[in-house]
């Protein structure tokens, strides 16, 4: 009788708790949400605001490097995801076959993907650089003559790849984990039943570590389209340019070639000041994690619905 | 199979044969699992070990294309000291990290406790509008933001970073939640029925058993502030004392040395504190991430 009145109680005071983090969500959620969406139809550049109706969303239509920024990002989405989450797999599944050293390796392989970021980048512009760089010296002496990578538009790109798979040892530590967790028994009746190592993996590995290997692909996908740092910094240091105040840049060095969505929008709406058609560029990327997003939120749901 | 069928001299020595076999097959397994894993290894690894060779190089060896140095510059390092303002990077970028961390933890551990214990209306919805924070890219929002902290005067500092980790940040929420649904219930019931209020349940029951969650969150948080160079890139770039050492060390090479050698050692620099932090938290760590996986 009194459950009520109760929950009601309850209620109230976990709205208390939540009180901090509402307000967070109005002020860096909601409010600018909407307000990208106001400015997307006005001529903003810091100063003065002028409606112009559709102008941003028709300039945007034929605007070459948008388009552009958005193929790379789409091509890193594409490549550079599954690249990531396979290697990962590969790298896990190597790692639950050893019979000693399991921590070592671990650590061995998980530490890259705390390097920062910038360190990480600068290194690898270093390392796959032509003329002094290690990677292409290494490849000299088997006989292959190495890419020009971060100079060169076709090989910039995988560049960044390779960085990427370098840093992935955090979804590695994960799929490790959910390999570990797959009951040892299903193994050995299949051995029974005489299943080869590839049967196994299809018909049990594969089946109970979906839902984890589901959600470190939409994850990576989601952070992708967010792809903005190893880009920009790669772009620069082969570039030779700085983040000084008062430096002009155009990102996507070589030949627009690391142009990503994130890095357009950035320059559009904080370099060039074009803060109207910079929310057109914000909405297109919100869209696109959106639709990832959701997919993301209907496992939740899943998890929450079988955890209760 | 076969092998009973051709009958064996005796079936000792057939057993003996077979298992001599199967030991030859583990070791060979063994054998060949540890040289894929070290070859993988040293691909993990040689970066930095390139890093390390070539930071200590001479200048003029960092021309070539020799990879071993021919003499150890251990005063490179100096070197980066007194050619770049670093220690004025790393003054701002301990200021983000850490008064950042502390402004995070201070402000998602209460709503992290509020959608892992209480039950109300709306718990679910707020859960997924935190996920949905989490995975927004920060460029979405970021010009009406941006627009905030420029009418605040407040462009070309570090506070429009810092500041808004005061009103929670998804992510930690995110994983402090997952961690307290892991502490049985009991225990708070326990508290309840002992007449604690909320907050002294939290800070006495739940704060002490959640220990290692808000380790991770908190060195997660550290490093992400460390690594950060979206925010002071957007905020801080445009003022020369408010650098970050991820702003200062993508401007290093074009700004304080064309040469590779001082890079390498900057970048050394950068990477150094993280690198000894993880190897004394290792546990904290690879155990935060396996949280960050998946489970409801």
């Amino acid at each position: 009788m009194a459950a009520v009145p109760l929950r009601r109680r309850e209620g109230f005071r976990a709205l208390l708790w939540l009180s901090p983090w509402l307000v967070g969500f109005g002020v860096f959620f909601a409010y600018p949400l909407l307000a990208t969406v106001y400015f997307s139809f006005f001529n903003y550049d810091l100063f003065s605001l002028k409606f112009n109706g559709l102008a941003n969303y028709r300039y945007f239509l034929q605007d070459e490097r948008a388009w552009l920024s958005i193929g790379n990002t789409a091509w890193l989405v594409v490549v550079m995801v599954p690249a990531q989450v396979l290697f990962a797999l590969g790298v896990a599944q190597l790692v639950t076959k050893l019979k000693s050293g399991v921590g070592f390796f671990r650590t061995l392989f998980y530490l890259p993907s705390l390097v920062p970021v910038t360190a990480g980048t600068v290194a690898f512009v270093f390392l796959l650089n032509p003329a002094t760089g290690p990677v292409n010296r290494i490849l000299a002496l088997a006989g292959i003559s190495g890419p020009d990578w971060f100079g060169d538009k076709d090989w910039s790109k995988p560049g960044l790849t390779l960085l990427a798979m370098w840093g992935v040892g955090n979804v590695m530590v994960i799929f490790l984990a959910a390999l570990l967790d797959v009951p040892k028994h299903l193994y050995e009746a299949a051995a029974i039943d005489g299943a080869g190592a590839w049967r196994q993996f299809r018909s049990i590995t594969l089946p109970t570590i979906r839902p984890v290997l589901m959600f470190s692909a939409v994850t990576g996908v989601i952070y992708t389209l967010q792809y903005f740092t190893q880009a920009m910094i790669a772009s620069r240091v082969a570039a030779g340019v700085t983040d000084a105040p008062g430096t002009s840049f155009v990102p996507g060095y070589p030949e627009m070639s690391t142009l990503t969505l994130p890095q357009w929008l950035f320059q559009t709406g904080f370099r060039d000041y074009a803060m109207g058609y910079a929310c057109v560029l914000a909405l297109v990327l919100f869209a696109a994690s959106m639709v990832f997003t959701l997919v993301l939120l209907r496992q939740f749901r899943g998890f929450e619905e079988v955890a209760e | 199979m076969t092998a009973t069928l051709v009958a064996p001299p005796s079936r000792a020595a057939g057993r003996r044969a077979r298992a001599r076999n199967g030991r030859t097959r583990r070791v060979l397994y063994w054998i060949a699992t540890h040289a894929a894993a070290l070859a993988l290894g040293i691909a993990f690894i040689g970066p930095l070990v390139f890093v390390l060779l070539t930071a200590v190089m001479s200048d003029n060896q960092t021309l070539t294309d020799e990879l071993w140095p021919h003499s150890w510059n251990w005063g490179n390092f100096g070197e980066v000291f007194a050619k770049s303002p670093i220690l004025l990077w790393l003054r701002n970028t301990m200021i983000y990290a850490l008064t950042g961390t502390l402004f995070t933890l201070v402000s998602s551990i209460p709503v992290a406790y509020a959608l892992a214990r209480f039950r109300f209306p709306g718990r679910r919805l707020a859960f997924l509008l935190v996920i949905t924070m989490m995975m927004l890219p920060p460029q979405v929002v970021a010009v009406p933001i941006y627009l905030i902290w420029a009418r605040l005067d407040l462009t070309g500092t570090l506070l429009p970073l810092i500041l808004p980790m005061l009103l929670g940040d998804a992510f930690s929420i995110f994983l402090l939640r997952q961690f307290l649904l892991s502490i049985p219930r009991e225990y708070t019931d326990a508290a309840r029925v002992d007449g604690c209020t909320d907050f002294r349940t939290l800070i006495r029951v739940i704060l002490p058993m959640a220990r290692p969650g808000i380790a991770a969150v908190a060195l997660f948080q550290f490093f992400y502030c460390w690594n950060d160079y979206y925010g002071p890139l957007l905020y801080a770039s445009t003022n020369l004392d408010s650098w970050t050492l991820s702003v200062g060390l993508a401007s290093f090479k074009a700004l304080h040395s064309v040469q590779w050698n001082l890079t390498m050692a900057a970048t050394l620099l950068v990477m150094a504190p993280v690198i000894i932090v993880f190897f004394f938290a290792q546990k904290v760590f690879i155990e935060g991430v396996t949280l960050t996986g998946v489970k409801g």
